[in-house]
């Protein structure tokens, strides 16, 4: 018996200590930065207290029945079965304490929903596996894809401190102003949650949910989808970065004027050298998880680009399908999500890369060319 | 045996009707939506008549246009934000262009949110629930008309009208090839 | 095994034949009943070792042992296997065998749907198995299968999944409508339904509960499949369909389902803690109506999985408060175990073990659910592995330790030997322990936001992911333990007594252990 007690104390250590050496961050919620998690994150703690103090006092209570009511030698045990006073009394007691619970709940809950008028709006779409951000009021739109590399995921490389929480590009919006989210999803459910916000609204194709907040803050904010989306869906991190508003207004013409520079991008005259760069980079970040680092994709499934005939020797063929995808097939349309330099680039890249360079007919595709066929269409 | 054999037939006729039931979720969804505005399903084309003397008050729209995935047109709203007025009746265009060589099916599905003012959002024109075949390259503007209910509650200044396209081609060849 | 021995002398038509054929063609419900355990018990390790692979792959993070894709396949037929698999038949099997011996009936009503029952399940299970060796994979869309996941996005063995749960479905309401007609109509004169023991009882009510929902899960599966193969858009958007119906649909059957899997381990508790406590169960009355009235609040909370879908203030609201309602009824239950132990005479066998266990980490995983209840603080638990932690808080330390807790108690009426006690006991505290080590941290890295279904994560994550991979490991090999304590008793162990225990009430402690092939065929008189 000594053993058994000897294991129990290591355990209640155990599971005592953990948290204290974790640090308290790494075992609660976070408080969040604005006024709705704030609100929140005290919910909780409210809640979370009178959860231990009604749970110390349960298995404290049955601690002292097993130590006061062990058997013994010539024992009489009680024969009651009933106390209709007392039964009435806690259940009485326990519909108090939940109303305690349930009425700051309530008033959370509508602070919540709220559905005033925001300064910017903001359409967030869920795609396998990254988030989209339109800006409503300036039409700016993006994509963020996960930026941790597969090297990083295959433990060949160090992993970085944000590892599988870092973005391409992260979603930028300005301190002190009323954002809200219009959240959709392009293909299955997805949920975009960002702890620091207390938001957590899910993902559906064809509807529009919406959520606000507002920060007070700047800073770097991660979450994930928290909604299994398929094979990557722990790989779509959200991180949102929290500047002035001098600073977004800069953001946002930044962004402008790269589309615009984007637009005479294609006018350029390319070497396949500064393409096959580019096109290696954009085929990290969006093609491995399917056609894989070594284009032998994953038949029958993901078909192979290394030594594919339509890689090799049909061009035209192969920008129609990044244009367009396939129709009944995994693969999508890249024609918004990515740039015509982007595209170019790709393109040229899986006709170069693993040999294809040698066994096809080796030409590559300039930017010019998306736009051409993207013209032709209208 | 014979209080056994009954008691089989009421628990059997129990199963048939939850099966029933599961299926009859469906249309009572679809009503309960209607009535609360659960994920914002429109109540269609209908208008109701308003007192000569209600207050107008200033909202503001969001058009938001979406293609779902392998979805290939061009899909886009006249405007993306609109300064309206409640009880005024709007026309916004939607164009739809079909960019690819080969003809297409397409179905588009609303969604307002807040979901609370969906009931308040009376389109008396629209293109929802049609089916739309464009040939290859073809491209058609259709116009949404509507008027936001002057009763809609005073904590909704905003409302976001949301379509998006879905490319029902496949679905659609199926059906008539069973036909 | 001396059932078997003594049997030989009576007439063949008595006794249980030879062979597999005993067991194929068999409509007594002790071998029907020892079936379904064996059953469950293969189910149990099925699923827990993919447990196993999945903690594995998140022992550390970065990418271990399997593909995100298979990982997927691993965390949704764990969850298929566990609830279909392993606890559900447990509890039909603890019904069969035991529900007639408590209420004085000679067997089931409908013997040869029994043995159908049961032996549809193998089928059902190796049709679910067999997609692993398919084109596509197994189901990899969590075993709550939201749709388009698992539809239009579906892999194409989405179909054999359908079919699968239809012959799940079709057994547990085959198996539900036995146990019904038996309590109904079979029990001995004088059982009055105030005086049913309270296994039965939760038996009973759990029978209605599957009753009801089951078809709705056939229902749901069969939009599924005609949205896959018939072109109808119950859940497609596109066809003016909702993905969100499709998780009312499921939820209408799963929370009810999820009491389904904790019900009879309430009944079970109750006896354990009443035998070992030498005391009658306090307020038989209230469990009674306790129970009750969990099951008609099961069906009006099914919303609060789903508050973060976008639900109108009101249902939110709605939802929270008759979710915040169940914890009376789970309190009341609670209170009554503690009083039936306050003045008893407590004695400390593997079965109380795991009953003392069972109330104080159920009453953890209940307090979880009321945190979880409060849906504004619930968008930030949604989906983490808070939620994990709750749920797996009510189903391990919940549901699987009433059922083992079950098979210590009754183990010695089946075979007719005790069971080996230090081992028991050994069992007991390792898998106390782990189970702890296990589940305990999940509550941590939750509220730090690790979300759930994630086959890799970040690296605030790691330390707590590896102590819970090491508490599942030690888990995992303890119930090897459980399956040697069984066989031992089965093979070894020394003659029970026909009371087995100091304290035993209740009819099936008054036939001889092991229990004869036939028993009550003349009904007892009950007072």
């Amino acid at each position: 018996m000594m053993f058994i007690k000897r294991i129990f104390a290591a355990l209640i250590a155990c599971c005592v200590s953990l948290p204290l050496f974790a640090g308290w961050g790494d075992v609660n919620m976070t408080p969040g930065v604005n006024a709705l998690s704030r609100e929140i994150f005290d919910l909780h703690m409210t809640i979370f207290w009178i959860c231990v103090v009604i749970g110390a006092l349960v298995l404290g209570f049955m601690v002292y029945l097993i130590v006061a009511f062990r058997k013994k030698e010539g024992d009489k045990p009680a024969q009651f079965d009933d106390h209709p006073v007392l039964e009435m009394t806690w259940t009485v007691l326990f519909a108090v304490i939940l109303a305690v619970m349930a009425i700051p709940a309530t008033f959370t809950m509508i602070r919540a929903y709220d559905d005033a008028e925001g300064d910017i709006n903001i359409l967030i779409t869920g795609h396998q596996w990254k988030w989209q951000y339109e800006y409503l009021e300036d039409e700016v739109s993006f994509f963020s894809n996960l930026a941790t590399d597969l090297d990083q995921r295959n433990n060949i490389a160090p992993k970085s401190d944000n590892y599988l929480l870092e973005v391409d590009e992260p979603l930028v919006i300005p301190t002190n102003k009323r954002i809200r989210f219009l959240i959709t999803a392009n293909d299955v459910i997805h949920s975009w949650w960002v702890p620091d916000f207390a938001v957590k609204q899910d993902a559906i194709p064809g509807f529009i949910n919406t959520a606000w907040t507002q920060v007070d803050e700047e800073g770097i904010f991660r979450g994930q989808c928290t909604e299994l989306c398929g094979q990557y869906h722990g790989y779509m991190p959200v991180v949102v970065k929290a500047v002035s508003p001098e600073d977004y207004d800069v953001w946002v013409n930044e962004k402008k004027e790269a589309k615009i520079q984007q637009a005479l991008l294609t006018e350029k005259l390319w070497s396949t050298e500064e393409l096959y760069e580019i096109g290696e980079g954009v085929y990290q970040t969006n093609c491995v998880a399917c056609h894989q680092v070594n284009g032998e994709g994953l038949p029958p499934v993901f078909p192979a680009l290394a030594g594919s005939d339509l890689v090799l020797n049909d061009k035209a063929k192969q920008i129609e399908i990044l244009m367009e995808g396939v129709q009944g097939a995994a693969m999508q349309s890249y024609a918004e999500q990515l740039s015509e330099v982007d595209i170019a680039a790709v393109i040229t890249y899986t006709r170069k890369a693993w040999g294809n360079d040698a066994s096809g007919d080796g030409e590559i595709v300039i930017p010019k060319e998306i736009l051409d066929y993207k013209n032709n269409k209208l | 045996m014979k209080a056994a054999t009954k008691t089989n037939l009421k628990l059997a006729s129990l199963v048939l009707g939850m099966f029933c039931f599961g299926f009859a979720l469906v249309p009572i969804y679809d009503v309960f939506c209607e009535i609360t505005g659960l994920n914002g399903k429109v109540s269609g084309p209908t208008i109701t008549e308003y007192d000569e003397n209600f207050n107008s008050r200033e909202i503001k729209i969001l058009f938001v246009t979406k293609n779902n995935e392998n979805m290939a047109w061009n899909f886009t709203s006249e405007k993306r934000i609109l300064d309206a007025e409640t009880g005024t009746a709007y026309t916004v265009d939607y164009t739809f262009e079909n960019p690819t060589d080969y003809p297409m099916v397409a179905q588009a599905i609303p969604s307002v949110s807040p979901g609370k003012g969906a009931q308040y959002f009376h389109k008396t024109e629209c293109f929802c629930f049609e089916e739309q075949l464009l040939q290859p390259g073809e491209k058609l503007t259709m116009p949404v008309r509507f008027i936001i209910d002057p009763d809609l509650p005073s904590d909704v200044p905003v409302l976001t009208l949301g379509y998006t396209l879905f490319d029902i081609t496949e679905s659609h060849i199926k059906l008539q090839a069973s036909n | 095994m001396s059932a078997v021995i003594d049997s030989h002398s009576d007439d063949h038509h008595h006794g249980p034949a030879k062979g597999i054929t005993r067991w194929l063609y068999t409509t007594n419900h002790k071998d029907i009943g020892t079936l379904y355990l064996w059953f469950s018990f293969l189910m149990l390790f099925l699923g827990g070792a993919m447990a196993m692979v999945i903690r594995a792959e998140l022992f550390e993070p970065g990418s271990q042992i399997v593909s995100p894709e298979f990982y997927n396949q691993m965390l949704t037929n764990h969850g298929l296997i566990m609830v279909f698999g392993a606890v559900m038949p447990a509890f039909v099997g603890l019904a069969n065998w035991i529900i007639p011996m408590q209420i004085g009936a000679p067997d089931m009503a409908l013997p040869r749907m029994n043995n159908l029952s049961f032996w549809i399940l193998p089928v059902a299970f190796g049709i679910l198995i067999s997609t692993f060796f398919m084109e596509g994979g197994g189901p990899n869309f969590g075993w709550t299968f939201y749709a388009p996941l698992s539809t239009t996005y579906a892999p194409p063995t989405v179909t054999f999944f359908i079919f699968a749960v239809h012959i799940m479905g079709a057994s547990s309401i085959m198996g539900s409508i036995n146990i019904i007609t038996t309590i109904l109509n079979m029990r001995a004169p004088g059982m009055t339904f105030m005086k049913m023991p309270l296994f039965t009882w939760t038996w009973l009510i759990t029978a209605y509960l599957l009753i009801a929902v089951m078809p709705v899960l056939a229902g749901a599966v069969t939009m599924m499949l005609m949205d896959i193969h018939f072109g109808t858009s119950f859940f497609n958007a596109a066809g003016g369909g909702d993905p969100v119906l499709f998780q009312h649909i499921f939820w209408f059957f799963g929370h009810p389902e999820v009491y389904i899997m904790i019900l009879p381990a309430f009944g079970i508790v109750s006896h354990i803690i009443e035998t070992f406590s030498r005391k009658p169960i306090f307020g038989y009355t209230s469990m009674v109506y306790a129970i009750a009235s969990i099951a008609i609040l099961s069906f009006i909370v099914w919303a609060h999985h789903m508050f973060t879908v976008g639900m109108p203030i009101a249902g939110e609201l709605f939802f929270m408060y008759t979710t915040m309602l169940i914890a009376i009824p789970t309190g009341v239950k609670v209170f009554n175990w503690l009083s039936t132990m306050f003045k008893g005479s407590i004695s400390f066998e593997t079965p109380m073990l795991f009953s003392i266990a069972f109330v104080a980490l159920f009453t953890i995983g209940g307090l979880s659910g009321l945190m979880l209840a409060i849906a504004p603080a619930d968008f930030q638990y949604h989906d983490t592995y808070f939620v994990v932690a709750h749920f797996h808080y009510v189903l391990v330390p919940g549901a699987i330790f009433g059922i083992i807790a079950g098979v210590y108690y009754w183990l010695p009426k089946w075979t007719g030997n005790m069971y080996d006690e230090v081992l028991g006991k050994t069992h007991f505290w390792m898998s106390f322990i782990s189970v702890n080590i296990t589940f305990f941290p999940m509550h941590f890295v939750g509220l730090a936001g690790m979300p759930r279904r994630i086959p890799d994560y970040a690296l605030q994550f790691a330390d707590f992911n590896m102590v819970i991979s090491i508490g599942a490991f030690i888990f995992g090999l303890t119930q090897l333990l459980f399956l040697f304590v069984i066989l031992k008793s089965i093979f070894a162990g020394k003659q029970a007594t026909t009371e087995v225990w100091e304290g035993a009430k209740g009819l099936e402690w008054t036939v001889a252990s092991p229990a004869p092939y036939h028993t009550f065929e003349t009904p007892p008189e009950v007072k």
